[in-house]
């Protein structure tokens, strides 16, 4: 099989098994997308993992990891009315970060087409909501095409770029979590590459570009009347599917990924099958298709992942055009929620039709007790000596604030580190009003080194600028973790190459930060002291606790000729069973056989020593090389 | 037959995407259409890893339903019991590679321990035959799933992929001696 970065540049046509990430940075490129740019965050950091997988030079587009999705945002629109087509991608609530910009671009006229791609969570897989981003369509007057599985990637995105172009309007490609993620073979076009326009295209009789005071009703109208056109292209697009089973009383109107999972629950069907109208197109949605399938149909169902949207749109077009016809929305708050899978339709469609599938009972509980295993941090992060070393130099009463990233998890057991959290950056800006009329409760905020660049600046620029009491703990590891370490603005790189350093503590000093303290984290008594020192400090503090991540570091490491694992073990005769190493310390390194005894899991620990100095009884010993040669 | 699920799971770290990978595309070596999904949120830290595979004749989701999976492939001994009570259907195959990474709950005490009785049981009061593997030899880590692949082959678990299907998977993923390191303990469970 061919290296990924060859696959994407075939130029015959191909077929491959792809996740829907790939597929879509393959339809990038066949449509002559020329500049993409994105922030890290689930579900979509494989899209540029494909796109890293295609070198530099041959990369048919730029891609860059913007310090923000907002950043990124205005990064494509630029390129796009200079007349490249481009494409923002990211998570979600990225967008919320992005919305002061997104919301805008209804309004102007992109001259060489933008595609804004977002991978929404439903089920809450990796997010802090479960958002559903169709709402900022009709916000924004955007159109949104919806695919269900790789293939549909593929497509739709092509058919959204040709889309915008077109029409000069962003095009919203709306994934999922497990659309972006699910795995298929896809039938890939031949690419045939057009020789790049490098010309500058922007021209301010392409405009007006300056939406301000009366002079965005103009705009605004075009917009409203671009989405008219949309809506008569929608009813004529192939990309919107009609199953025909025959029924002549009911039918349901689906999109994306529902889709898939109710052909699975229709397998268990008793008797006559529904209709289904399968809408790739969910804003505007196609009129004409819409309604000539309420006037089939007795009853329609609509299946929406999430809210209300469809149904709010269908309902009150068949009461406009007055047709008779029973149309089943979200019956119970629990429609609301979560991702439709297989099992979650299947009880849907089980309340809306009872007749229609046999009802099933819940799982009866299991035999035995299985131990939840919620996420945590790796063997040797620097995380979890600050969190060990922090809560020790803090009070039961004092308040922690966490923020986004894999410092999150502090807010599990055994830390606990971390009592509020809301979104990327907020941190510093929630201390600060916690700490106002406070002189009993210390607030102490922790902010990861990519969040500072990407939200957390105007916090702590708010921090000094209005004198506010708290401090800081910026855990700095050098990257972006949580998504797959992914450079930032002080990781010394960025994602075409070397880049200088932004290092935290020169802005920090810039900014007039008067008390910053900074220490490596596995230096841990010498962090509990200047964290002890700064909550004393008055005014505002910073403890900037350093330690490369672990994980990209021994990733690094075993890929070096010669390589050696490296593990502490525990002496027997000194080890008391304090179980500091277990129940504070919390390295999963530590495993607890049933007679009590403790020993260290082989498989796992890289022998940092982070562990060392925390054993009371100091039976924890220096790490060496491992016995048994490792094959690998 | 119509359709086969597999629900495949680990702790990360432990190499669930290329086993996965590989399932995947020997169920499409072998003529299957074949979907399949991983649920990786925050897996790198530790937690729950899951994959699914479904191949057949038609297959529209790659997500299995709760206890539905006609195959339940683990590497590690407390999520081949959390899958046995949530994922695996009655009358269905649970094989697992018998690595312990402990949960939280387990280090400190609190209970919800597994073990290979516990596992067994738990198999019979389903009717879930359960096939555990361990392979001393194998003294890395990451190289556990290929020595359970290997042994998912021998038992003949996967309906209608041939052994030539698996190795032509692992040739279009891995190449030079990685290959070789792996096809061998694959085809001889030695390392």
């Amino acid at each position: 099989m061919k290296k990924l970065g060859e696959l994407l540049l075939t130029r015959e046509p191909f077929s491959e098994i792809v996740m829907g990430n790939t597929a879509l940075v393959r339809a990038m490129i066949e449509a002559g997308t020329r500049v993409v740019a994105s922030y890290p965050g689930s579900p979509t950091p494989e899209i540029a993992a494909a796109i890293r997988s295609i070198p530099k030079e041959k990369r048919p587009f730029y891609f860059e990891f913007s310090t923000n999705e907002k950043v990124a945002t205005e990064l494509c629109y630029g390129a796009a009315v200079n007349g490249h087509l481009s494409t923002v991608f990211f998570k979600s609530v990225g967008l919320n970060v992005a919305a002061d910009t997104f919301v805008q671009l209804g309004l102007m006229n992109i001259i060489g087409g933008m595609v804004v791609v977002l991978g929404d969570d439903p089920g809450v897989n990796s997010s802090q909501n479960e958002q559903d981003n169709r709402h900022y369509a009709r916000l924004s007057y955007t159109p949104v095409l919806e695919p269900a599985d790789p293939a549909e990637v593929y497509t739709f995105y092509k058919a959204a770029a040709r889309l915008s172009q077109e029409k000069h309007m962003p095009v919203i490609l709306r994934l999922t979590t497990h659309v972006c993620h699910a795995k298929q073979r896809v039938e890939f076009d031949r690419w045939s590459q057009e020789p790049p326009d490098n010309t500058p295209k922007f021209d301010p009789d392409n405009g007006p570009y300056i939406p301000i005071a009366k002079a965005v009703f103009p705009l605004k109208r075009r917009a409203l009347q671009r989405l008219e056109e949309v809506r008569k292209w929608a009813d004529e697009s192939l990309l919107n599917r009609l199953t025909d089973n025959g029924n002549k009383s009911r039918g349901i109107i689906t999109a994306g990924l529902p889709f898939l999972s109710l052909m699975e629950s229709l397998r268990e069907v008793c008797g006559e099958k529904p209709n289904i109208l399968k809408l790739g197109v969910v804003h505007p949605i196609p009129k004409e298709t819409i309604e000539n399938f309420l006037a089939d149909h007795q009853e329609v169902k609509i299946l929406e992942e999430l809210d209300d949207f469809l149904e709010k749109e269908i309902k009150s077009m068949a009461y406009d055009e007055g047709l008779d016809v029973r149309i089943i929305g979200k019956t119970d708050p629990e429609d609301w929620l979560e991702e439709y899978t297989p099992d979650k339709v299947y009880a849907v469609m089980q309340r809306t039709w009872p007749e229609l599938l046999a009802p099933r009972s819940p799982d009866a509980k299991g035999k035995s007790e299985v131990s939840p295993r919620p996420a945590q941090l790796c063997p040797g992060c620097g995380h979890r000596s600050a969190f060990y070393a922090i809560k020790k130099a803090l009070a039961e009463t004092d308040i922690t604030v966490a923020d986004i990233g894999c410092h999150t998890l502090g807010f599990l057991p055994p830390y606990e580190m971390g009592q509020l959290l809301m979104c990327m950056g907020a941190s510093p800006g929630m201390a600060a009003g916690l700490s106002l009329f406070n002189d009993s409760r210390r607030v102490v905020a922790f902010l990861g080194d990519s969040t500072f660049f990407h939200a957390g600046l105007p916090g702590i620029i708010n921090s000094v600028f209005n004198r506010h009491n708290f401090t800081l703990i910026l855990m700095e590891n050098g990257t972006t973790a949580m998504t797959g370490h992914q450079p930032h603005a002080a990781s010394g790189s960025n994602f075409n190459g070397p880049a200088e350093k932004i290092p935290v503590r020169q802005v920090l000093e810039g900014l007039g930060v008067r008390h910053i303290f900074e220490v490596d984290t596995y230096q841990q008594a010498k962090l509990t002291g200047m964290v002890k020192e700064a909550v004393e400090t008055d005014g505002f503090s910073v403890v900037i606790a350093r330690h490369p991540c672990m994980l990209k570091f021994m990733r690094e490491q075993r890929k070096k000729p010669g390589y050696k694992s490296r593990q502490v073990d525990i002496d027997q005769e000194k080890c008391r069973r304090i179980q500091e190493c277990i129940a504070e310390f919390g390295c999963p390194t530590f495993t607890q056989y049933p007679d009590g005894r403790i020993e260290v899991n082989p498989d796992l620990c890289i022998g940092d020593g982070s562990c060392i100095r925390t054993c009371p009884a100091e039976a924890i010993g220096i790490p060496h090389i491992a016995e048994e040669p490792v094959e690998g | 037959m119509e359709i086969f699920s597999i629900y495949l799971t680990g702790v990360g770290g432990q190499g669930i995407g290329l086993l996965s990978e590989v399932l995947l595309r020997a169920a499409d070596h072998a003529g299957h259409q074949v979907k399949g999904v991983d649920t990786h949120g925050l897996a790198q830290r530790g937690g729950i890893v899951v994959s699914r595979i479904r191949f057949g004749k038609a297959v529209y989701s790659p997500l299995t339903g709760g206890r539905s999976a006609d195959l339940g492939i683990s590497l590690e001994r407390h999520e081949a019991l959390r899958s046995l009570q949530t994922a695996v259907k009655e009358g269905g195959t649970m094989i697992y590679y018998d690595a312990v990474w402990q949960p939280l709950g387990v280090r400190l005490g609190a209970g919800g321990c597994a073990d290979e009785a516990i596992i067994e049981a738990e198999g019979k009061s389903r009717e879930i035959r359960v096939i555990r593997v361990l392979n001393p030899a194998v003294k890395d880590p990451r190289m556990q799933n290929m020595a359970l692949l290997g042994e998912i082959d021998r038992n003949n678990l996967l309906p209608e992929i041939e052994t030539e299907h698996i190795k032509e998977a692992m040739t279009d993923l891995m190449e030079g001696e990685m290959l070789e390191k792996n096809l061998r303990l694959f085809s001889t469970g030695k390392p």
